[in-house]
C-alpha cells in the first residue's frame, strides 16, 4: 500500500511538472502539448473508436506473431539442447540472428512480402523466435542432471521424462525466455508498424507514425502512453502469475 | 560393449538364491579426450535379502560409480549386476536411489514428489498410491508437511522425503549414495535412528555408500572397504552388533576404528585427495 502511494505520488508529480512546464509558455504547444490536450486526444480517440481499433489490430498481430514464434522456438530450443549437431547449426544461426535488431528485418520483409500483413507477421516472428530458441536451449541445458537421474531410477523415460521432468524443471528458464520473446515481439511490431504503412489495419505504431506526419504531438504522446500501458498490462496478465507460481515453488526470486 | 554385457549376463549362471543383489566382476573405465581413467576393477559383491551393506573408501575410489552401475544409471564395461536374479540393463524400479545432492522436484510439493514414483507403478490404483504415499511420509515423520513446497524444508527433511520417495514404490534394493553427507551432525544422528527404525519395519535390502566410518559401522551388517582408484573391494568387516545402535557405543567405535585403520592402509604411501 505504501509502495502504491509512492508510485502514484511520483506519477502525479510528474504530470503536474509536465503541465506546469507546458503552461509556462516557454515552448510551443505544438511541440510540448499540455497533459490536458493529450488526455483530450486520448478521450476523443476512445470515443470515436480509433484507439480501440488500433489496439485490436496491434494485439492481433502481436499475439499471432508471438504464438508462431514460441511454437517454433520452444521445440527448436529443446532440440538444439539435446543434439550437438543441431546446436552447432540451428543454435549458432539463432545466436547470430538474435543479435540483429529486429527493425533490420523490416526492409527485407517489405521487399519479400510488400506492404502486407505478412510483412508484419514476418518481422514479429523473426524478432521472437531466435531469442526463444536461445532461452529454451539454455534453460534445458541448465537443468541439474540429478532430476533426470532420479526420475529414470523411478522408471521415467522417453515422453514421460520430457513432459513430467525436463519441461517442468526448465520452467523458470522457459518463462524468462518467453518473457524476453514477448519483449522482442512487442518492439519488433512497433518498429514494423512505424515503418510499414498498410491499408489492411491501422495499429498503434501507425497511430504514432501519423501523429508525426500530421505534426500532432498530442497524438504522438498519447499513442506512446497507450503503448507503455499495454506493455505493463501484458506483463501483469501474461507473466506475473507464472512468476508468482515459480517463486512459490522454487523459493527463488525470479524477478 | 553393450553386446559384451548382455552376452555375459546370459551366459553366466544365476547366483545363490538367497542373494538379493549380485555384482559380478564389474569393471569400468571412463574415457576423456585426454586420458582413460580406470574407475572400477573387477568388483564383485553379494547382498542377501534384508541385509544392509555399507561401502566405504577414499574419495574418488569409484564407490558412487559402483552405486550408479547397480542402479542401472551407468553401464559397466565388463561384468554384470543381478537384482533378484534378473540382469540389470537400465534404471528402473528394481533399485531406487537416495542421492547426496538434493534431488526432489521443486515443481511438485512433498506429497507430489512421493507420488511421482508411485504414478509409474501401473499395478496400483490411484487410491492405493495415495494411501502408500501417506504411509511412507508418516514413516519418515513428515505427515504434517505433505503440502509443503520443497524449498520450505530443511536439509534433513528433504532427505527424509527423498527416502520416502525411494521406499514408496517398494524397490528390491534401496541404494543410498552418501545421503547424509551434506547434513549437520545432529541431523545425521537423528537420521541414523530413523533409518534403523525404518529398516527394522521394512527389512529392505540396502547398499549404503559413505566415507564416514562410524556411519558405516552404525548402519551396516557388513562394511566393504574399497581401495583407491581403480576401485576394488579389498576387505570385508562384519558388524555383529544388536540394533538399534548408537554411534557413541564403544564397541561400534571400535569397529569403525578397525575400518578406518584398514582404510589408511589402503591409501598407504599413495596420493590421497
Amino acid at each position: 500500500m505504501k509502495r502504491f502511494a509512492i508510485v502514484s505520488g511520483f506519477l502525479v508529480m510528474l504530470l503536474v511538472g509536465w503541465e506546469l512546464a507546458s503552461e509556462s509558455g516557454r515552448w510551443s504547444p505544438v511541440l510540448f502539448p499540455s497533459v490536458l490536450s493529450v488526455a483530450r486526444y486520448l478521450w476523443g480517440a476512445m470515443m470515436d473508436g480509433t484507439l480501440f481499433e488500433a489496439i485490436r489490430v496491434t494485439m492481433q498481430r502481436l499475439l499471432v506473431g508471438y504464438a508462431i514464434g514460441v511454437a517454433v522456438g520452444l521445440p527448436l530450443g529443446v532440440l538444439t539442447s539435446s543434439s550437438q549437431l543441431l546446436e552447432d547449426t540451428i543454435g549458432s544461426l539463432a545466436l547470430g540472428l538474435q543479435t540483429l535488431p529486429s527493425v533490420c528485418w523490416v526492409p527485407f520483409a517489405v521487399l519479400w512480402f510488400g506492404q502486407t500483413e505478412g510483412a508484419m507477421l514476418f518481422v514479429v516472428v523473426m524478432g521472437t523466435v531466435w531469442s526463444v530458441i536461445i532461452a529454451t536451449n539454455h534453460g534445458v541445458r541448465t537443468i541439474p542432471p540429478i532430476y533426470a537421474r532420479a526420475a529414470r531410477t523411478m522408471g521415467s523415460r522417453g515422453i514421460h521424462l520430457w513432459t513430467m521432468v525436463m519441461l517442468p524443471a526448465s520452467l523458470p528458464f522457459l518463462v524468462s525466455g518467453m518473457k524476453q520473446g514477448w519483449a522482442f515481439a512487442w518492439r519488433s511490431l512497433m518498429a514494423a508498424e512505424i515503418f510499414v504503412t498498410i491499408l489492411t489495419g491501422f495499429g498503434l505504431g501507425q497511430l504514432l507514425h501519423y501523429g508525426r506526419e500530421l505534426n500532432a504531438m498530442d497524438q504522438v504522446i498519447g499513442a506512446m502512453v497507450v503503448i507503455v500501458l499495454i506493455g505493463l498490462l501484458a506483463d501483469r496478465i501474461l507473466f506475473a502469475p507464472w512468476e508468482r507460481f515459480l517463486h512459490r515453488r522454487w523459493g527463488t526470486n525470479v524477478r | 560393449m553393450l553386446d559384451q554385457v548382455t552376452n555375459q549376463s546370459t551366459s553366466t549362471p544365476v547366483a545363490t538364491a538367497t542373494s538379493k543383489l549380485v555384482v559380478e566382476q564389474v569393471s569400468k573405465w571412463f574415457r576423456t579426450p585426454h586420458a582413460t581413467v580406470h574407475a572400477l576393477d573387477n568388483v564383485s559383491m553379494q547382498v542377501a535379502a534384508g541385509e544392509v551393506v555399507c561401502v566405504v573408501g577414499p574419495s574418488g575410489c569409484g564407490k558412487s560409480t559402483l552405486l550408479d552401475i547397480i542402479a542401472g544409471l551407468t553401464k559397466p564395461d565388463a561384468g554384470h549386476v543381478l537384482a533378484d536374479g534378473q540382469p540389470v540393463t537400465g534404471p528402473g524400479r528394481q533399485s531406487l536411489v537416495v542421492f547426496q545432492e538434493p534431488s526432489l522436484f521443486p515443481w511438485l510439493n512433498v506429497f507430489g514428489n512421493v507420488m511421482f514414483g508411485l504414478r509409474l507403478c501401473p499395478e496400483l490404483s490411484n487410491g492405493e498410491r495415495r494411501e502408500i504415499a501417506h504411509r511412507y511420509l508418516a514413516l519418515v515423520g513428515l505427515e504434517k508437511f505433505e503440502r509443503a513446497h520443497v524449498h520450505e524444508l530443511s536439509g534433513g527433511m528433504k532427505q527424509r522425503v527423498a527416502l520416502a520417495r525411494a521406499l514408496a514404490p517398494d524397490p528390491q534394493v534401496l541404494l543410498m549414495d552418501e545421503p547424509f553427507g551434506a547434513l549437520d551432525a545432529m541431523t545425521r544422528e537423528h537420521l541414523y535412528d530413523d533409518i534403523q527404525r525404518i529398516w527394522s519395519a521394512s527389512r529392505k535390502t540396502i547398499v549404503f555408500v559413505t566415507h564416514n566410518m562410524r556411519e558405516a559401522a552404525c548402519l551396516g551388517d557388513r562394511v566393504l572397504l574399497m581401495s583407491k582408484a581403480p576401485g576394488r573391494i579389498v576387505q570385508h568387516f562384519e558388524i555383529p552388533l544388536p540394533r538399534p545402535r548408537s554411534i557413541y557405543d564403544a564397541e561400534l567405535i571400535g569397529h569403525a576404528g578397525r575400518v578406518a585403520d584398514a582404510l589408511r592402509g589402503t591409501i598407504g604411501g599413495g596420493v590421497t585427495e
